[in-house]
């Protein structure tokens, strides 16, 4: 079934997913229920291809760390300044060197790793373990929506309160009236990359850009009217549907404008894609165009080969990620109360580093929750350690937190959600890490 | 008043019925070529109109003038005969064409020779960096540098181009099913470069051979080798080698599974495949020693050879290591021990078997035993394997029919499909006949159902335009911005087959900006008014002019409203008063190259 089908069909299409009528009648009592409060945001940040979590939070306190990476393993944390070594945490981690930007964040206990994460499929695969994180069904592959997505569907009570609440968003046509429940608040969901990413997927409306400035018709003399009618009119498929969204979405964009927005706080964004994406990101939220939901994808981490250890290829990875992290916390400032960003990878690598000097497909990895409702300061999951018999199949580290339990705690304690049973399907494993304050 | 010439341009691009007319079979091919000959057609829930329209937009990459005209007069099924035996194909349009580029014959190896990397161009004339460079020798790295932009640039206009001019269309479809499939990613390393064109060459050569063929070319290839990493795998420590290694090199390297996976998951059986982590490995430790030297090591590097060979002269060096053949001691220094190593060397950018990195173990691969002590032979009988398994010929099938059928392809179809995959040992083209000549491919469900990828929605707007190839990188970028790089696809799964992935707000932006771009005529090459039978209609009335355009560029059949919104320029659900249906003056030229960028942003021109 398309998902734009679905937005047309409404409540119908709740049941045809498989949800029981028990659940419809709990869905509409929960609508009753206010929770989030107005103006949470949460952004998550995908480092696709594997981001190497034991070289990302390094696990300087085991005494295996080091024997398994003879090469490429960060130093310990140093005890005269100027050099390599790990950026102690809590006396057993330290983040890489090249992560210190995001140092005073942890100091200031906005930051909390979490290590061990991720998903319990033992599957290597880049594409299965993406598309198992962004489904939020591990080892289920005909979930057609991505759990962001089914947030966005089932969490109408935060729909509710945003669409009485928003501003200018009345004016949009008569094209945005027949389309169900999907109110006017397009940039609810708002993912800077090419295409929509599977975690964005499903029925609510999201919007995938590369930039704020391309998001507009290019054209004059009344051209842009008869596309939008174009897709408007004639035909209720995915195409036309989408089309609509877009629509809707240039209007909006063009009234909120937030490219008036510079970096405040004297943030400094690299001029990388990612920082320069994270920079837009932040310029949403300051204009207040609805953004609940953002999201950001930064490629490069599946270092088979030389990937380096307090420099090289791996560094120059989370040089940019951290930067660009930190540049846009610095940006947004005591909005950060209100901002939760989320990192995460698709798995961790190997314990034991490759012939290449890099590391091959593992299992459990780390993720950065960061901002003013997180409880920072403390490395979050239950170590399981690295010695050859705590290791998952002999060679990877084991999982000792499995990542719908952060998706749930941050759906539900940072936004509000109410229908986690909906968000992740046979989950029932949901346990409170205490990651929010 | 309308020219007799009009009424002639207008049969000629107008291949079918007014956009308003019901679908209907009124406009059955005048001279009875399409069903008359193959069994089955009596099966076809198509008109025999929408079968012409259809073959085009499923076996090429969109009809060119005149291309309805030539399969409605020779017969459905004989342009697919005709299309599944390209080699007796003519195609000297093309070839003269190709002609220009530099780069596009050349193997690895010439390319690397003839277009250095910056480094490397930096050592030859002798210096530390480009600045010490002198303005003779500066100007000379400059033009290495982009001679080097030129061998990715080159490979990137010619698929273009390619698409837009061969006669061979199906094949070329099938070519870039093919690379898509074996995706490899350009910007892997500056080496893939020199990988890609010999890989596109080989793929090309084979989109319609045998399946077991295409795969152990691209089993073989630099391209693949490189980009999976299985060039540097070997047999992990502590299993036996089927030849001692004679350097470091070799010695330290250890297992790498990244293609023995991908080969399983992605090439082969599919995720769903029935094969295990134990079968990845499994394949990984057969293909190890499937490799190429990418580059002649420097100086340095051969030194380092020639030495490490001596006893005891590196920690790195295990008992049982037989000395090298590069002598040892002080011997070593010798530099003519380093010459005979690099005589020794393999040629870079060619395949070859290294017995000092296999691994030479027993195997078990998906229940099948490999005994140990064999070499090249491992790799060939894994691939054979995999090639005939049942779960490959499902695999390939189902790609093949979401390919030219739908997103969700007919259960049926899939199965006769892999049938006929296993009883032909993988022969591709009667794999291909099977499905474009089937029930499913001509239902009135496959009509129109895919969205064009911004590959092939670029391509079939210039060939629509009948537009003059770019040699320039320009269109290239063109398709890059629609969000499908050519050589760009990171993950080796390859661009994505269905509707869904392609649609989204910002993706049908950037397809409506396409059109308004050539409607500016900003692509080159491409004239919004340069199509045959244009210069007829810059007198016509408007709304023959729509109806040119949405016959040239929208296969004849819109909605009514989109009909009446290119007619009228006002929006139905915002219009309150009549439509003005009288004949216009004359409009400004700018006025057709509007509707033209109108028409290929529609919603209709996302769809093949």
């Amino acid at each position: 079934m398309h998902r734009r089908v679905f937005v047309k069909s409404g409540a119908l299409s709740l049941v045809t997913m498989g949800l029981s009528p028990s659940f419809l009648r709990r869905a509409s009592f929960a609508m009753s229920l206010p929770r989030a409060a107005k103006g949470k945001v949460l952004v998550c940040l995908f480092q696709r291809g594997a981001a190497d979590a034991l070289n990302m939070v390094v696990p300087h306190g085991d005494p295996h760390y080091g024997r398994l990476r003879p090469s490429i393993a960060i130093a310990r944390p140093a005890r005269s300044a100027g050099t390599s070594g790990a950026l102690d945490l809590d006396g057993f981690f330290g983040l890489h060197p090249a992560l210190a930007p995001l140092k005073p964040l942890w100091d200031r206990d906005l930051l909390a790793p979490i290590h061990a994460v991720g998903s319990p499929s033992s599957t290597r695969s880049h594409f299965d373990a993406q598309d198992y994180m962004e489904s939020g069904t591990p080892d289920v592959k005909g979930t057609r929506d991505g759990w962001l997505n089914r947030y966005l569907a089932t969490c109408d009570t935060c729909e509710a309160g945003r669409a009485a609440s928003g501003s200018g968003s009345s004016s949009s046509g008569a094209g945005t009236a027949d389309r169900g429940g999907a109110r006017a608040e397009p940039f609810r969901a708002v993912a800077m990359t090419q295409q929509t990413p599977r975690i964005l997927m499903g029925p609510a409306p999201a919007v995938a850009m590369t930039s704020i400035d391309a998001f507009t018709v290019r054209s004059a003399g009344g051209v842009a009217e008869r596309l939008e009618a174009l897709y408007r009119t004639g035909s209720a498929d995915l195409v036309h549907a989408t089309g609509a969204e877009t629509f809707d979405a240039v209007k909006r964009l063009r009234e909120a404008d937030p490219a008036r927005y510079a970096p405040a706080n004297g943030a400094d964004y690299p001029r990388s894609e990612f920082g320069q994406r994270l920079r837009q990101l932040a310029q949403l939220i300051k204009a207040d165009v609805g953004l609940e939901v953002g999201f950001a994808d930064i490629g490069g981490w599946d270092t088979h080969v030389n990937q380096g250890g307090a420099t090289g290829q791996l560094a120059n990875r989370l040089t940019d990620f951290g930067t660009s992290i930190a540049a846009f916390v610095q940006d947004l400032g005591d909005r950060m109360e209100d901002v939760l960003i989320l990192t995460m990878s698709e798995f961790g690598r190997m314990a034991r580093q490759n012939g290449n000097g890099g590391t091959d497909h593992g299992h459990a990895g780390a993720m950065f929750a960061i901002g003013g409702a997180v409880r920072g300061g403390r490395v979050h999951g239950r170590w399981p350690g690295l010695a050859p018999e705590q290791l998952y199949e002999g060679r990877d580290l084991a999982l000792t937190t499995d990542f719908r339990s952060v998706f749930s705690e941050v759906a539900a304690g940072h936004l509000g959600a109410t229908h986690l049973e909906a968000l992740f399907p046979g989950f029932d494993g949901q346990r409170s890490l205490g990651l929010l304050v | 008043m309308p020219s007799q010439r009009l009424v002639i341009a207008l049969t000629l691009t107008a291949a079918a019925c007014a956009p308003t007319a019901p679908r209907s079979a009124t406009t059955v091919a005048p001279l009875g070529g399409v069903a008359t000959s193959s069994i089955g057609t009596s099966a076809r829930e198509q008109t025999a109109d929408e079968q012409v329209q259809h073959v085009l937009s499923r076996l090429t990459f969109g009809a060119r003038p005149g291309d309805v005209a030539r399969v409605r007069q020779m017969g459905v099924d004989a342009f697919i005969a005709q299309q599944l035996r390209p080699e007796r194909l003519p195609d000297q349009r093309l070839e003269a064409w190709l002609r220009q580029f530099e780069t596009l014959d050349l193997s690895y190896r010439e390319l690397q020779e003839a277009y250095p990397r910056p480094n490397e161009a930096l050592q030859a004339l002798g210096a530390a960096n480009r600045n010490s460079l002198s303005p003779a020798d500066s100007a000379e790295f400059r033009r290495t540098v982009q001679g080097l932009r030129r061998v990715s640039t080159e490979v990137q206009s010619a698929r273009i181009g390619r698409a837009l001019l061969t006669e061979r269309q199906l094949e070329e479809v099938m070519t870039d099913f093919w690379l898509n499939h074996f995706s490899v990613f350009g910007g892997k390393n500056a080496l893939m470069r020199y990988a890609i064109p010999e890989y596109e060459r080989a793929i090309r050569a084979r989109a319609l051979g045998r399946f077991r063929d295409l795969l152990g070319t691209v089993a073989k290839s630099p391209a693949m080798l490189y980009y999976l990493d299985n060039w540097q795998s070997a047999a992990d420590s502590g299993r036996p080698r089927l030849e001692s290694p004679r350097f470091a090199q070799a010695r330290n390297r250890g297992l790498n599974e990244n293609f023995g996976r991908e080969l399983l998951e992605l090439h082969t059986l599919g995720v769903d495949g029935g094969y295990t982590q134990q079968d990845v490995i499994q394949v990984a430790r057969a293909l190890t020693g499937w490799t190429f030297l990418p580059q002649r090591p420097n100086a340095q590097q051969l030194q380092r050879m020639a030495t490490e060979g001596a006893p005891g002269g590196r920690p790195g060096a295990r008992p049982g290591i037989r000395p090298g053949a590069a002598g040892r001691g002080r011997a070593a220094q010798d530099p003519r021990i380093a010459r005979a190593i690099a005589q020794r060397l393999p040629a870079p950018g060619v395949f070859y078997f290294n017995p000092q990195v296999h691994d030479a173990g027993e195997k078990v691969v998906l229940g099948q035993r490999l005994r140990g002590g064999r070499g090249i032979e491992d790799g060939e009988e894994v691939l054979d394997l995999v090639a005939r398994h049942p779960a490959t010929a499902r695999h390939l099938a189902t790609k093949l029919v979401r390919r030219f059928v739908s997103d969700d392809p007919p259960e049926a179809l899939v199965a006769r499909a892999a049938e006929v995959f296993t009883r032909t040992d993988g022969d591709l083209r009667e794999v291909v006949r099977t499905i474009v000549t089937s029930p499913e491919f001509f239902s009135r469900d496959a009509f129109r159902a895919k969205v064009k990828t911004p590959f092939e929605v670029v391509v079939s707007a210039l060939r629509a335009l009948d537009a003059a190839p770019d040699a320039t990188p320009r269109t290239a970028q063109v398709v890059n911005q629609l969000g499908q790089p050519i050589y760009g696809r990171q993950t080796p799964d390859g661009w994505p087959d269905v509707a869904a992935e392609w649609m989204g707000t910002g993706a049908i932006l950037n397809r409506i900006n396409f059109g308004q771009a050539i409607g500016a005529r900003r692509l080159p090459g491409a004239n919004p008014e340069g199509w045959p039978g244009v210069d007829s209609l810059r007198s016509a009335s408007k709304e023959m002019q729509v109806d040119a355009v949405i016959a040239h560029f929208l296969g004849g059949r819109v909605s009514p409203e989109t009909r009446e919104i290119l007619l009228t320029g006002t929006n139905p659900l915002q219009r309150s008063g009549a439509v003005d249906d009288e004949m216009r003056p004359l409009p400004p030229i700018r006025g057709l190259a509007q509707l033209v960028g109108l028409a290929i942003g529609s919603p209709e021109f996302q769809r093949r």
